[in-house]
């Protein structure tokens, strides 16, 4: 039971840190527009990181090189 | 008589979604395919857009639609009042950093309808030169821009992103508008103390009743070191994030009201000082957890009320966006000077072409035309101004170019005394918030009774355990279940009808909705499109309808009056040498051959024969003739609703009595009525007839809801217990509406009535609920018969069950029935025409 000793003042200090990163987040603006990011993950332009070969092609729903 | 197919659907626009006109003929080349676009405007967005390798933004947009665009030839005049944006002095009001090599400043960006036009537009801007930074927030389409001013002009980058179809204004916030981003700021972190602090409190509590429970306690030291943790963790919620509640309360008992602050502040300062008191000295039980959790739900159900508050405030600041950034001010020399709206003068002259927004108050000086007020008043129909004629800043200058001479600027102008006006329209309507005020009163006034009571008895028998049963009760009357039982029911319930596509903005709304007898409707814009439309056509001396309506558009295309967008699905070719006479008509020349169109007194000058019978009285008919002899007469209308009658006939099941109160005359509306079915008319009201007719309604103890879309009726909207506007209204109207139906569908109305009945049923189901807890734990509260860990578990217990009621509203979302049909929205229709 002793170890509680240690553990409650680490979970204290842990809580602080959570305080402190929330402070920050909402500070920086993060939570100011709360519907475009959930979007914006499916808007990259990562047609030059996708392999050739694994690349679709839009209509057919089909690899290009079928 | 001819029948002729008028309402055939056109093809619409790849881009806008706007109707095609059937002659147009303009394609862009997206992925690989040939996509009709209804007008040049439109072509050329979606090429730039194309040709940036911008094209996902097709597939990326979703069922949203781009906005109608304006002319692109308008950007080279629009170039030279956007130059003004590159004026030191005038940037010194929105752009920070001036001194330095990099300039940020806010935009407003006009025509953001979803995520897609974000990345839209953030990738076009960030491709240009010297842009260092452009994010766009969805949330209220503002946008942030950091640019090196040596190598790009700002004027340059406004002028790129109307090349992609949107526009951007400069933005400086109101003093109110900051006041109200810092809130919002502020009430989100109070928020997230609140839970992470009451999670944390709870777990330790957890640790501290299960020693309880289990009956084998637990050693002294460690049940100190949980209540020193809990004290730690509970402390910055109440001092900091429970802090409003306090300040209110204060606040109130200032004012001599009696409100749930109160007994909240003294619930949680109270648990909050005795639980420290009992940890300090080790004596007695501790309450952080039911402090901090009563605390963090409470927070909860604020933080919601505000963000709908909020969500309609934005319009109000919109509102001010309507005066025009740029004049063109003549000189004493009599020469044209592009100047800043701003440092317009009264007294000064100004001359308005066709199509501009008017910068100022004033009155005409030179020259006759017809305004589109739709901006204040709602109506569609411009008005002839002719000399001396007073015009309003924010209206839009249809026919013919005028000079004006400036009379109110700014301040003083009529568009923010009508915002001034609005202001306080808002803060004087404490009707239904009394009702709500008194049960408050009255629940808060039992309450404090009780603790008193409860607490003079115990200190009479027992004074040691005073203290600590009377503040059990506190916890237990105040706490969850009956705090919770009306704000989960109508968070709910709010945000179901959202996804509906109604916005419910004022608290009382709900609660007014269930007890509504009467719904009272303006007649323009709310049953009927707002739009003219032509309805019928009677053809003469044997012309065909076809030809007849090519003729008309030909005639009509120049004009951006009503009457001529409703010939624009006919256009084919455009007349020659156009002539406006204002109020009166249009002639021209088609195939060597004059014509003219509108009233008939007017077109019949022009063969000098008698006038024909008009088929009816009951339309407002127009004439088209030529030389020689009449042609056909078009009937004019505004067009119902596709949905009215439905909504209507909905209406009408739930037992509410429809009316119709109109300022029109016309014998339309009599007409409109007959065809829904609507038997109670009041037509040609005067603003105060129809306050007049709201009270007297109210008198005989009827409940109104009055839905409306012009400002005109500001008394009228304020007068009546609720008042709802349509999507597409004017912003005036929407902030001072209590609720907007985004969606633009009326049936909607009905869906929120029925919503709202069953809301109240399931409030009194959780007050109901709650108050049986209440009655269980009271009086077991009072005797002193209730330990610590069974008052949490049946408190917790309590507020899971009203709130599982509660979600049972915001499940009605799934079900097919009342499932949003979203037509396209009306604004979108109504800036279609090219």
């Amino acid at each position: 039971m002793e170890v509680i000793i240690i553990l409650i003042p680490i979970a204290l200090i842990l809580t602080g840190i959570a305080f402190w990163a929330f402070f920050w987040s909402v500070n920086s603006g993060q939570f100011e527009d709360l519907d475009s990011p959930a979007h914006s993950i499916l808007y990259d332009d990562d047609d030059d990181m996708i392999p050739d070969d694994a690349k679709v092609d839009p209509k057919s729903n089909r690899k290009l090189d079928d | 008589m001819q029948a002729v197919n008028l309402n055939t659907e056109p093809e619409q626009c790849f881009h806008c979604g706007s109707d095609i006109p059937p002659a147009s003929n303009y394609f862009t080349r997206i992925n690989e395919e040939d996509k009709r676009m209804c007008c040049p405007g439109c072509q050329a967005v979606a090429q730039t857009i194309v040709a940036g390798g911008l094209d996902n933004f097709y597939q990326h947009r979703g069922d949203e639609l781009s906005p109608a665009t304006a002319d692109l030839s308008e950007i080279a005049s629009l170039t030279k009042e956007l130059a003004l944006y590159d004026n030191h002095e005038i940037q010194q009001a929105f752009v920070s950093g001036q001194n330095t090599d990099t300039h940020t400043a806010t935009l407003v960006i006009e025509g953001i309808s979803c995520a897609a036009c974000v990345w839209l537009l953030e990738h076009h801007l960030s491709k240009q030169p010297g842009v260092i930074k452009f994010s766009v927030n969805l949330a209220n389409h503002r946008a942030r821009l950091v640019w090196h001013p040596d190598d790009i002009k700002l004027s340059q980058l406004l002028a790129e992103i109307i090349r992609i179809g949107y526009k951007a204004h400069p933005y400086h916030p109101d003093k109110e508008e900051q006041l109200l981003a810092q809130e919002s700021k502020r009430s989100v972190i109070r928020l997230g103390v609140a839970g992470i602090g009451a999670m944390q409190a709870m777990m330790f509590a957890v640790a501290i009743y299960a020693a309880d429970i289990a009956g084998t306690g637990m050693e002294e030291k460690y049940v100190m070191l949980l209540r020193w943790a809990s004290l730690v963790v509970a402390t910055p919620v109440v001092l900091y994030a429970a802090l409003p509640f306090l300040k209110n309360a204060f606040r109130d008992l200032k004012t001599r009201h009696l409100t749930m602050d109160i007994p909240v502040s003294i619930a949680i300062w109270g648990g909050y000082i005795a639980s420290a008191w009992a940890t300090l000295f080790n004596t007695g039980d501790i309450y952080f957890e039911s402090v901090t959790m009563f605390a963090f739900f409470l927070l909860i159900g604020r933080f919601m009320e505000m963000k709908a508050r909020q969500r309609t405030g934005r319009a109000g600041n919109a509102l001010l966006n309507l005066i025009p950034a740029s004049a063109l001010r003549i000189n004493a020399e009599g020469e044209e000077q592009l100047v800043a709206a701003s440092s317009l003068h009264p007294g000064d002259l100004i001359r308005i072409k066709p199509g501009q927004t008017i910068p100022a108050d004033g009155f005409i000086t030179r020259g006759f035309s017809s305004v589109d007020e739709s901006a204040l008043t709602g109506e569609y129909m411009p008005i002839s101004k002719k000399l001396q004629d007073s015009l309003v800043g924010g209206t839009i200058n249809i026919e013919n170019p005028i000079e004006m001479q400036v009379s109110a600027v700014g301040e003083k102008s009529r568009i923010s005394s009508i915002v001034r006006l609005l202001e306080r329209a808002q803060s004087e309507k404490p009707y239904v918030a009394r009702v709500a005020d008194q049960i408050a009163r009255y629940f808060v006034g039992a309450t404090l009774i009780v603790a008193a009571c409860v607490s003079t008895i115990w200190y009479i028998v027992d004074p040691a355990n005073a203290f600590w049963i009377t503040l059990s009760v506190l916890v237990v009357t105040c706490p969850c279940a009956l705090s919770l039982a009306t704000p989960t029911a109508l968070t709910a319930a709010t945000g179901t009808l959202r996804q509906q596509g109604l916005l419910i903005t004022r608290g009382h709304v709900l609660e007014s909705f269930s007890k509504a007898t009467h719904i009272i409707f303006d007649k323009t814009g709310t049953l009927t499109e707002g739009r003219l439309a032509i309805q019928e056509t009677h053809p003469l001396n044997g012309i065909s309808s076809a030809d007849a309506l090519n003729w008309g558009a030909a005639l009509e295309s120049l004009s951006e009056h009503p009457i001529g967008r409703a010939f624009t699905p006919w256009y084919t070719r455009a007349a020659e040498a156009i002539q406006v006479t204002v109020g009166q008509g249009i002639e021209g020349r088609i195939e060597d051959k004059r014509y003219r169109i509108g009233k008939p007194d007017y077109v019949m000058q022009l063969s000098g024969q008698p006038l024909p019978v008009m088929p009816d009285l009951q339309r407002q008919w127009i004439l088209l003739a030529d030389e020689s002899q009449a042609l056909c007469w078009f009937a004019l209308d505004d067009q119902i609703r596709r949905e009215t009658r439905q909504a209507i006939h909905e209406l009408r099941t739930l037992g509410l009595s429809i009316e119709i109160l109109t300022g029109d005359t016309s014998p339309a509306v009599q007409r409109i009525a007959e065809k829904l079915g609507i038997d109670q008319i009041n037509s040609g009201m005067s603003p105060e007839q129809k306050l007049e007719h709201i009270r007297k309604l109210q008198a005989e103890g009827k409940q109104t809801i009055m839905v409306g879309d012009g400002i005109n009726d500001i008394p009228v909207l304020v007068g009546a217990q609720t008042s709802v506007s349509m999507g597409a209204a004017t912003d005036l109207a929407k902030t001072n509406a209590d609720a907007v139906l985004t969606n633009n569908n009326l049936q909607t109305l009905a869906v929120g009535i029925r919503l709202s009945r069953k809301t109240r049923t399931i409030i009194k189901e959780n007050l109901s609920l709650s108050l049986f807890y209440n009655i269980i734990a009271l009086p077991a509260a009072a005797l002193g018969l209730v330990p610590p860990y069974i008052a949490a578990i049946g408190m917790t217990a309590s507020s899971l069950i009203v709130t599982g009621n509660a979600m049972r509203l915001a499940r009605r979302a799934k079900n097919p029935q009342t499932t949003q049909t979203a037509p396209r929205p009306e604004s979108a229709k109504a800036k279609a025409g090219t």
